[in-house]
C-alpha cells in the first residue's frame, strides 16, 4: 500500500475555503509564520476516505479479530459508552467552564466526583485523582505522592522495591522520581522470593510496588505478610492496578494492606486502548495520602453542588491539565454503572475461567511456566518448540496469519520464550476454542514441519520483516523523491 | 554455548578478563543468545565510577532491554566505540571483538564474588532445567 504522501497530485483539492473576512492590514508577525510551506499532499476527500479505510482493513482490532495480547485486557469496548459519550451535553462543554461557572458544569462535575466514589467503593481506597493520562502516568503520580509522603514526615528515603515479574513500567515510573530500585526475583514457586525481598527492605525503602495478580497471571498468597513487612520499616504498598480485572468484585487492594494504586480504565473497564492514547489512569490513595493528590479536586458542597476545590497546600500540583481524560472517564462511568457489582464480579470470574480453560487445554502442548491455576492470564513457554527451531515469535507470525492478534511474546522477561495469553471476559468459549486449535497445530506442525511456522506469515499483506534492521536502521522520515 | 576459560563470569551473565591491572567487560554468550539479535547498547562515560553489582549498562535486543551490571568496582577507562554503528558484535563476538568496556578495577578482593568457567557453565545447565 502507497503512503499517502505518494498519492500527491499537485492542484487537486478536497476542501474550498471561503473567501477571508479577516483584514489583512494585521498580518502575523514573521516569527510566527513557517519558514516552508507544509508540505501536504494534494489529494481529494475520497482519496483520503479510500486510504484511511483501507488502512483500516489491514489493522487487527478486538472489532474483528480475537486479541489475547497478555497483560493489555484486551476486552470487547461496548458500543453503548461511545453513544454516552458522544451526548452535546457533554462534548460542547469547553473545559475551562468548571473553573470559570461550577454552576454551568454541574452534570460533568457530577460524573467527576460519582466516578470517584465508584473507583474508591471497587477498590477500598479513599480518595482518586482522575487526572493521569495513562497507566504508566498514574504510576508515575503514585510514586511522587509517595515522595511527598516521606518529604512531608522528614524521612529521607533511597529505593523502591520491586519483584522481577513486575510490570516494566513499575521499575521506570520510580527511576523516573528520582528513587533507585531493588528488584527481587521470583522463587522456585512463581511468587517473589519473601527471604531475599526481607533483606533488601529497611528504612531506605521508600515503597514496595507489585503488580497483582502478578506477570505469571499468579496471585501471590503472601500478600498481606508482604505489606506487614513494608508497613514495619514506613514503607508504602503500591498496588499497580494492570491486573484487576482478575480482582473485581472479589478482593480490594485497600483491604490487602495497600497504600495506593493507579487503574487502567481502557483495560479494566472497557474504554478503548487507542494506538498509545488516549488512556486514563485515575490513582487512588488511602488516609496516608490523601493530602497530597494533585489538584484540582471534585467536591460535593452541603447543597448538593459540586465544585473544584484548589485548598490543599500539601497538593504535589497538576499532573495533567484540566480533569484528565474526561470522554474516557466517562465511558468507564458508564460501563461501571451498566455492569454494577454483580456483573463486575461477573467480568473477573468469567476472565479467570476463560485463562484456566486456554492453561487446561493448552498445557498439554506448551510448557506451562509455572503449573499453577492461574488467574486472567496465563504464560507458556515455547521452549518445547524452540528445540524444533520454532520461537515464540514465529508462533505469534504464525498466528497473525490465522487471523488473531499473537498474545504478548518475550514477556515476562523470567520465562524465556514466552507466550503470554489473556483472553479476557467477552470472548465466547468458541472462540477460545477455535484459538485453542489453531495452537495444538502450530505445536504439532513445530515437529513435523516447522519450516511451515518459521516462514510465516504468508498470507499478510506484509511478510516477515527484518527487525533487526528496522531496529538497528531506522528510516523513519519519508522524502520526496 | 561458548564459554572461554581464561575469564570470570556473574550471575547476571557479565563476565570480566583480567589484563594486569585493566579488566575488559562484556556480556556471556549465553546472555547475547537469549537476548537475542542486539540492537543498541547504552555504555559508562570514561572516567566513570562503578560499582561491583551495580548498574553500568543497558543492552536492548529485538526481544527486550536489559541492564548490565559491573562485574568488578573501578573506574571505566576506554569504550568499545565500534559498538554504537555495530551492536551486532555483540552476537558475534561477544568476548572479544563485542566487549563493553575496560576499566581499572579496584580491588582485587572482588574476583572471589565471581565465577570461573566451569561454575558458569554448571550455573547455566542450572537455568536451562
Amino acid at each position: 500500500m502507497k503512503l499517502i504522501f505518494e498519492l500527491d497530485k499537485p492542484g487537486r483539492r478536497g476542501f474550498s475555503y471561503g473567501a477571508n473576512d479577516v483584514s489583512a492590514t494585521n498580518p502575523l508577525p514573521k516569527k510566527y509564520c513557517r519558514l516552508n510551506q507544509a508540505q501536504l499532499p494534494c489529494l481529494s476527500e475520497l482519496d483520503v476516505v479510500r486510504h484511511f479505510t483501507n488502512l483500516s482493513r489491514l489493522n487487527f482490532s478486538v472489532d474483528t479479530n480475537f486479541y489475547p495480547l497478555g497483560s493489555c485486557t484486551m476486552k470487547y469496548n461496548p458500543k453503548f459508552t461511545e453513544a454516552i459519550a458522544a451526548l452535546e451535553g457533554f462534548t460542547q462543554l469547553h473545559p475551562l467552564l468548571p473553573q470559570l461557572s461550577s454552576k454551568l458544569a454541574q452534570g460533568s462535575l457530577e460524573v467527576l466526583y460519582e466516578f470517584e466514589q465508584l473507583l474508591k467503593e471497587i477498590t477500598g481506597m479513599s480518595a482518586f485523582t482522575l487526572q493521569p493520562l495513562a497507566g504508566a502516568h498514574g504510576e508515575l503520580t503514585g510514586v511522587m505522592l509517595i515522595a511527598a509522603y516521606h518529604k512531608n514526615r522528614g524521612s529521607r528515603r533511597k529505593y523502591v522495591v520491586v519483584p522481577d515479574s513486575s510490570h516494566g513500567t513499575n521499575p521506570s515510573s520510580a527511576a523516573i522520581a528520582g528513587y533507585q530500585v531493588k528488584v527481587i526475583p521470583t522463587g522456585a514457586d512463581g511468587y517473589m522470593d519473601l527471604e531475599q525481598y526481607k533483606k533488601q527492605l529497611d528504612n531506605e525503602v521508600a515503597a514496595v510496588m507489585l503488580t497483582c495478580p502478578d506477570t505469571l497471571g499468579l496471585f501471590n498468597p503472601r500478600i498481606k505478610e508482604i505489606a506487614d513487612l513494608a508497613h514495619n520499616v514506613g514503607a508504602l504498598m503500591y498496588y499497580d492496578g494492570a491486573n484487576l480485572n482478575a480482582m473485581l468484585g472479589k478482593a480490594r487492594p485497600g483491604d490487602l494492606g495497600f497504600d495506593l494504586m493507579h487503574i487502567n480504565l481502557h483495560k479494566t473497564f472497557g474504554t478503548p486502548h487507542g494506538g498509545g492514547g488516549p488512556g486514563a489512569g485515575p490513582v487512588g490513595v488511602n488516609e496516608k495520602l490523601v493530602e497530597f493528590l494533585p489538584i484540582s479536586r471534585v467536591i460535593r458542597k452541603e447543597d448538593a453542588v459540586f465544585a473544584l476545590e484548589y485548598n490543599y497546600p500539601k497538593s504535589i500540583g497538576y499532573v495533567a491539565p484540566f480533569y484528565g481524560n474526561f470522554g474516557v472517564i466517562l465511558k468507564a462511568y458508564a460501563y461501571i454503572l451498566a455492569l454494577g457489582k454483580d456483573g463486575l464480579t461477573r467480568v473477573a470470574e468469567v476472565a479467570v475461567l476463560n485463562a484456566n480453560y486456554c492453561q487446561s487445554r493448552l498445557k498439554e502442548y506448551y510448557d506451562l511456566a509455572f503449573d499453577k491455576t492461574c488467574m486472567h492470564e496465563c504464560v507458556f513457554s515455547a521452549s518445547r518448540q524452540v528445540k524444533h527451531g520454532v520461537h515464540a515469535l514465529d508462533i505469534a507470525k504464525y498466528l497473525i496469519d490465522q487471523g488473531y492478534h499473537p498474545p504478548t511474546i518475550y514477556f515476562p522477561l523470567i520465562v524465556q520464550e514466552a507466550l503470554m495469553i489473556e483472553p479476557t471476559e467477552t470472548e465466547s468459549k468458541e472462540s477460545l476454542d477455535a484459538f485453542i486449535e489453531i495452537m495444538i497445530k502450530i505445536a504439532g506442525l513445530a515437529e513435523e514441519n516447522p519450516a511451515l511456522v518459521t516462514r510465516a506469515p504468508l498470507n499478510m499483506p506484509v511478510k516477515r520483516l527484518d527487525e533487526v534492521r528496522a531496529a538497528r536502521q531506522p528510516d523513519l522520515c519519508w522524502k520526496k523523491s | 554455548m561458548n564459554i572461554p576459560n581464561n575469564i570470570f563470569y556473574t550471575k547476571d551473565h557479565e563476565w570480566a578478563r583480567i589484563e594486569g591491572k585493566l579488566a575488559y567487560v562484556g556480556i556471556s554468550d549465553y546472555a547475547a543468545h537469549s537476548l537475542g539479535d542486539i540492537t543498541f547498547v547504552e555504555l559508562p562515560k570514561i572516567g566513570q565510577m562503578l560499582k561491583q553489582s551495580a548498574f553500568c549498562a543497558t543492552v536492548e535486543s529485538v526481544k527486550a532491554a536489559s541492564d548490565v551490571y559491573a562485574p568488578l568496582s573501578g573506574k571505566v577507562v576506554g569504550v568499545n566505540a565500534q559498538l554504537a554503528a555495530n551492536p551486532e558484535l555483540i552476537n558475534q563476538s561477544p568476548y572479544e571483538k563485542g566487549y563493553f568496556f575496560s576499566m581499572e578495577f579496584s580491588d582485587e578482593a572482588e574476583k572471589n564474588n565471581l565465577m570461573d568457567a566451569s561454575a558458569y557453565q554448571k550455573y547455566v545447565e542450572g537455568i536451562a532445567k
